[in-house]
């Protein structure tokens, strides 16, 4: 508004990553793999899928702004009942 | 029996649901549009069937921050009884109103067909008289194998939760048995305290002579004596 924004990054842009939990099957994950074994890729161990989530913001990367971050995360972005999640930060527009 | 169904954009099974209520069961049924924020004096809620917000992120993920979901969180806050089937299923977990989350089919098919349920524990009112009995309703979803943790499947064991299982794999016709690879076999099962429910069956498609059974009816009927019994006191 008609206050300067002092901040640390300006726009950033937060990568969020959404992976199922260690013990909760991916049966996504194991048709990917059944795939690459066929294909001939070798030493194949495991295969887990997930999701990226981008999002553009303006904010200050202080520990209000980390705790919205981890809110949207738990609350929406992942269901912490199958899925895990963390995020990156970095400046964007520099 | 005044029951509200709710209506999310990409609901489809919402008009079956209230057909089901109101023609097969003879009872009062309307739709409600997600954006309301008021269940008026609805005494049994419906989350219908479908693909609420094009299963976008997850299943139910979404629909569960409607306006009107707060208004159904305070109905089963209040001991009013939800009914969950498949994708109404996964929003009531997803909104934590039931526990576990419904992860993709095993198989990864959409599973479209007639299965058999068996009728298991159900407490003290939920189709007691029918325990043990086999119905024969509809799936239709891609994502109904239901998970939970070891913990909250000892839970739902003890406190007599689980208030349908799919045959198990390997024990009789495959096209009747487990569609999803759920977990210990569970497709439906209700909240510790009893009035809400989850399927990922759709009784409302088996209530009519036409349709594959109408097995669906005892169901139906059996949520309806829920209601009639817990329902909170309707002074509005």
């Amino acid at each position: 508004m008609g206050t300067a924004r002092v901040s640390f990054f300006g726009d950033v842009k937060i990568t969020v990553f959404v992976t199922p939990k260690k013990n909760v099957l991916d049966p996504q994950g194991a048709a990917v793999a059944h795939a690459m074994t066929s294909l001939g890729f070798q030493n194949l161990k495991n295969v887990r899928m997930g999701k990226v989530i981008e999002l553009e913001l303006d904010g200050e990367p202080d520990e209000a702004f980390n705790a919205s971050v981890d809110k949207i995360c738990r609350d929406l972005l992942s269901n912490p009942v199958i899925e895990d999640y963390r995020w990156a930060i970095e400046p964007t527009g520099a | 029996m005044k029951t509200a169904v709710i209506q999310f954009p990409g609901s489809n099974c919402d008009r079956d649901a209230v057909h089901a209520f109101s023609g097969a069961l003879g009872q009062t049924a309307r739709l409600i549009w997600h954006k309301e924020t008021s269940l008026d004096d609805a005494e049994l809620v419906v989350l219908p069937g479908g693909f609420s917000f094009g299963d976008y992120l997850r299943c139910g993920a979404i629909a569960r921050f409607s306006p009107i979901m707060r208004a159904v969180g305070e109905f089963a806050d209040n001991g009013g009884v939800v009914l969950g089937i498949c994708n109404g299923f996964q929003v009531l977990c997803e909104a934590g109103l039931l526990p576990g989350a419904l992860i993709r089919n095993e198989c990864l098919e959409f599973r479209c067909r007639t299965v058999e349920l068996r009728v298991e524990d159900a407490g003290p009112f939920f189709n007691r008289e029918r325990l043990g009995e086999r119905l024969l309703v509809p799936v239709a979803h891609g994502e109904g194998n239901y998970l939970i943790d070891p913990e909250g499947l000892e839970a739902l064991r003890r406190n007599e939760q689980i208030l349908f299982r799919y045959l198990p794999r390997n024990s009789g016709p495959s096209l009747l048995e487990n569609p999803n690879g759920s977990i210990d076999d569970i497709a439906g099962i209700r909240n510790r305290r009893g009035n809400v429910f989850g399927m990922m069956p759709h009784p409302e498609r088996a209530v009519e002579a036409f349709h594959p059974s109408r097995d669906g009816i005892p169901v139906l009927k059996a949520v309806l004596a829920a209601a009639a019994g817990t329902r909170p006191e309707v002074g509005v």
